[in-house]
């Protein structure tokens, strides 16, 4: 009941702030490339690396893997949005963007992920 | 600015729904350290399926519910669906040594993810328009 609270409470957090990030940073830039997902992703991606690495060696309780992890981390970063902002790219006949959202998205996000994993584990 | 709470708030109550649903998946279906994540690879693969079906329907939708795409895109959707969980899973299980299973999740997720994004939209326009 607790872990599902924990869970709740991230996400309430998270969600809004991809939004807000989002927002900001596609303020910045007129071109139709989706930095802000791109941003939201590769940031939870690190983060969630480090709480998976501080896991393994002990130094990160499963409260907190559950709120900042599976809530905050879950909800900040998105699947959905990363496919959709794709998909508009090809059906707009921007492949080149498209093809270069998949790959700077996956590459950036393991760099991220890797690098916050490695740092505590 | 001042107009957003709403906006964010809706947000905010979407993104704890998805992701209580994303967590009820992963337990249903939880992962072995070495084992393909079958739990997130659902939640993904389903949630890419349902934001081209809802982009679909609120091209559709009669102006005025502004708070429909960001409750349940921004919202439900992006807090069902993870990209960290993705990123962080595929470095565990190549960390694990089962390098084989990280590069089958890394590449499935994608080559299901996306065309399942395309079919929910193509399939939604086509029932919309009969």
């Amino acid at each position: 009941m607790v872990t599902v609270l924990l869970v709740a409470l991230g996400a309430a957090v998270g969600a809004p702030l991809r939004y807000l990030v989002d927002r900001a940073v596609q303020a910045r830039h007129d071109a139709v490339f989706p930095w802000g997902t791109l941003t939201v992703n590769v940031a939870g991606s690190f983060v969630l690396g480090l709480l998976a690495g501080g896991a393994l060696a002990g130094a990160v309780p499963g409260s907190v893997t559950v709120l900042l992890g599976t809530g905050f981390c879950g909800a900040l970063t998105t699947y959905s949005t990363f496919g959709y902002e794709t998909v508009k790219l090809v059906e707009t006949g921007s492949f080149g963007q498209a093809f270069a959202n998949v790959a700077v998205s996956v590459a950036a996000g393991l760099a991220a992920a890797a690098t916050g994993y490695a740092l505590i584990a | 600015m001042r107009r957003q709470w709403d906006v964010l708030a809706v947000i905010s109550a979407g993104g704890v729904l998805g992701a209580l649903a994303r967590y009820a998946v992963s337990r249903t279906l939880p992962a072995s350290p070495t084992g393909f994540p079958w739990g997130i690879f659902l939640v993904n693969v389903s949630g890419c399926l349902l934001i081209g079906v809802l982009m679909a329907l609120v091209a559709h939708v009669r102006p005025g519910r502004r708070l429909l795409r960001p409750f349940l895109g921004t919202g439900v959707l992006g807090g069902y669906t993870t990209f960290s969980a993705y990123t962080v899973d595929i470095v565990r299980l190549a960390d694990a040594g089962a390098v084989a299973v990280a590069a089958a999740y890394l590449v499935g997720t994608l080559l299901v993810a996306l065309p399942a994004v395309y079919g929910g939209m193509v399939v939604t326009r086509w029932l919309v328009r009969r």
